[in-house]
């Protein structure tokens, strides 16, 4: 009872500070510089790891898809399977794990500093929201930003499988077959469905880990629980929503 | 106590405003259901100097945060100039500016920022207006110099006084202070007791003062209270308050220094065993 409690009133404060912020939302152009420090630290400082990990992930599909396939005699679809992996699934839910690790908590630790040492307090007296300088600019970022993440992610995955159909013996199909199957199969819409999945993904890990640092409560020590609590609060929502949201987009 | 005045002018305009008063009626605070703050009634006047003094751990500080709209009362009511201090309406048409004991300076942005982003988020004056009143706040604090500096590398009394400037930058109608002299050398705690003195006999801006400094409060104070366990035992002039023969009063006030205590003979003896 107690836990659903809390589940209860971690939604409530999650949906009050949504409400808090959107209604500063006409003040975003007035905000634009701190705007575009949270894309350069949602977008361009995470870019590098999600570029890394799409890689790799392509790779290992391929290479699996390729153990596997063997036996069909279908090795010229893994295209095909690494295309619609990457762009429905693999690259909008990996980028987003990787945005609750590294931006998630990166802003509960910061918010929950500023809790815990009285910056907060001092806004509130100034009258100046939190939501409205803390809040509002990192939610927008996030919602600019994913998309591109997601189709840099993309790219490289394919990129990455095509790698290792090339040059992985086992596997060992052309670049121009590889390409050829994941053009046919992965559509526009597949696409499309990713980058919405990463849109909700995004909003949610940054609007969460923000309530998260904003409610902190006590001492330093409370700091390193709060980033702990928002990563694993993250985590759990993408993949409680992935199943939803790819349900409703089905 | 001086008479209440009606306006208070702004230092860097010149612009007049109502004085405002603050009314403390009957508060009572707990946390988790552990007293903090006992029936606490008092009334502070417009434009008046207000001293709250008390040792530490009596409940000052949540008091001013109280007063501020930071915490909610318990029990009881506070009005800042009939205005509930806990809604941003009030805030909206009351200035109020607290001087946090640590600062509480914002460790992102530099002093100058830390002192242009309430002028800015209000949009009081293009940014050479906001950096004339910035860079004044910061002269009459001595720590114009620090202008660029990040709070991390400022000491303490530094970050003090730039906490102060933050607050006139706000051009407040009612400014508190928490523990304002605290970290900083006789010098510096002098020129704040100045600054409090001069910001309510020019600009007649409503102050409270929390403080342990019994000098801050003889040289600056129109009243002062003293609160011990949650409770305001006594109110009054600081003449009063430092002529009182009460003892609960003159223990806090004019505490002996006992060389041979004798809790504190055997340390060493405790420490080996």
């Amino acid at each position: 009872m107690k836990q659903l409690n809390a589940i209860l009133e971690g939604v409530g404060s999650v949906v009050q500070l949504l409400v808090r912020s959107l209604t500063y939302a006409g003040t975003l152009p007035r905000q634009w510089p701190r705007f575009i420090e949270q894309c350069y630290m949602i977008g361009y400082t995470t870019l590098p790891i999600v570029a890394i990990l799409s890689f790799f992930i392509g790779t290992v599909l391929a290479l699996e898809a390729g153990y596997a396939m063997e036996g069909f005699g279908a090795k010229e679809f893994i295209g095909s399977l690494v295309g619609l992996s990457m762009a429905r699934e693999l690259g909008p839910m990996m980028t987003s794990v990787l945005l609750a690790g590294r931006v998630g908590s990166a802003i509960a630790a910061e918010l929950a500093s500023m809790k815990v040492y009285q910056e907060i307090d001092a806004l509130t007296t100034m009258n100046i929201p939190a939501a409205k300088i803390l809040v509002l600019p990192r939610l927008a970022a996030v919602l600019v930003m994913m998309p591109v993440l997601i189709v840099i992610a993309n790219i490289v995955g394919w990129f990455g499988g095509s790698v290792v159909a090339r040059y992985v013996s086992t596997v060992g199909i052309s670049p121009e077959s590889y390409f050829a199957a994941l053009r046919h199969y992965t559509k526009f819409k597949d696409v499309m469905n990713g980058m919405e999945k990463a849109e909700v993904f995004g909003f949610v890990v940054v609007l969460v880990c923000c309530d998260i640092g904003l409610n902190t409560k006590g001492g330093p020590r409370e700091i390193g629980a709060a980033v702990t609590r928002a990563v694993v609060v993250s985590l759990i929502l993408i993949l409680v929503l992935d199943y939803f949201v790819t349900k409703i987009l089905m | 106590m001086d008479s209440p005045c009606s306006k208070t002018r702004n230092p860097f305009t010149g612009a007049e405003a109502n004085a405002v008063g603050v009314t403390v009626d009957h508060v009572s605070k707990s946390f988790s259901g552990v007293p903090v703050l006992n029936d606490i009634t008092f009334d502070v006047h417009p434009g008046e100097i207000f001293v709250l003094m008390g040792p530490s751990g009596s409940g000052k500080s949540v008091l001013l945060r109280d007063i501020v709209g930071l915490e909610i009362p318990t029990k009881g009511t506070i009005r800042i100039d009939g205005q509930d201090p806990s809604l941003a309406e009030t805030r909206d048409r009351v200035r109020v500016a607290l001087v946090f004991q640590d600062g509480a300076l914002f460790n992102s942005l530099s002093v100058y920022d830390n002192l242009a982003l309430y002028p800015r988020e209000h949009r009081s004056g293009d940014e050479k207006a906001i950096r004339e009143k910035v860079m004044h706040a910061l002269k009459i604090l001595s720590v114009q110099d620090a202008a660029a500096k990040f709070p991390s590398e400022l000491s303490g009394g530094m970050k003090k006084r730039v906490s102060i400037a933050r607050a006139l930058v706000m051009e407040p109608q009612l400014l508190l202070y928490d523990e304002p002299t605290s970290e900083l050398d006789p010098v510096m705690s002098a020129t704040i007791s100045e600054i409090i003195a001069t910001l309510k006999n020019e600009y007649s801006v409503t102050s409270i003062v929390v403080t342990h400094d019994r000098s801050l409060a003889k040289a600056i104070s129109n009243r002062v209270g003293i609160i011990m366990d949650g409770t305001l035992i006594t109110l009054g002039t600081a003449q009063e308050l430092f002529a009182t023969k009460d003892p609960r009063l003159t223990d806090f006030l004019f505490p002996k220094i006992d060389l041979q205590n004798p809790r504190f003979k055997n340390l060493e003896t405790k420490a080996s065993t």
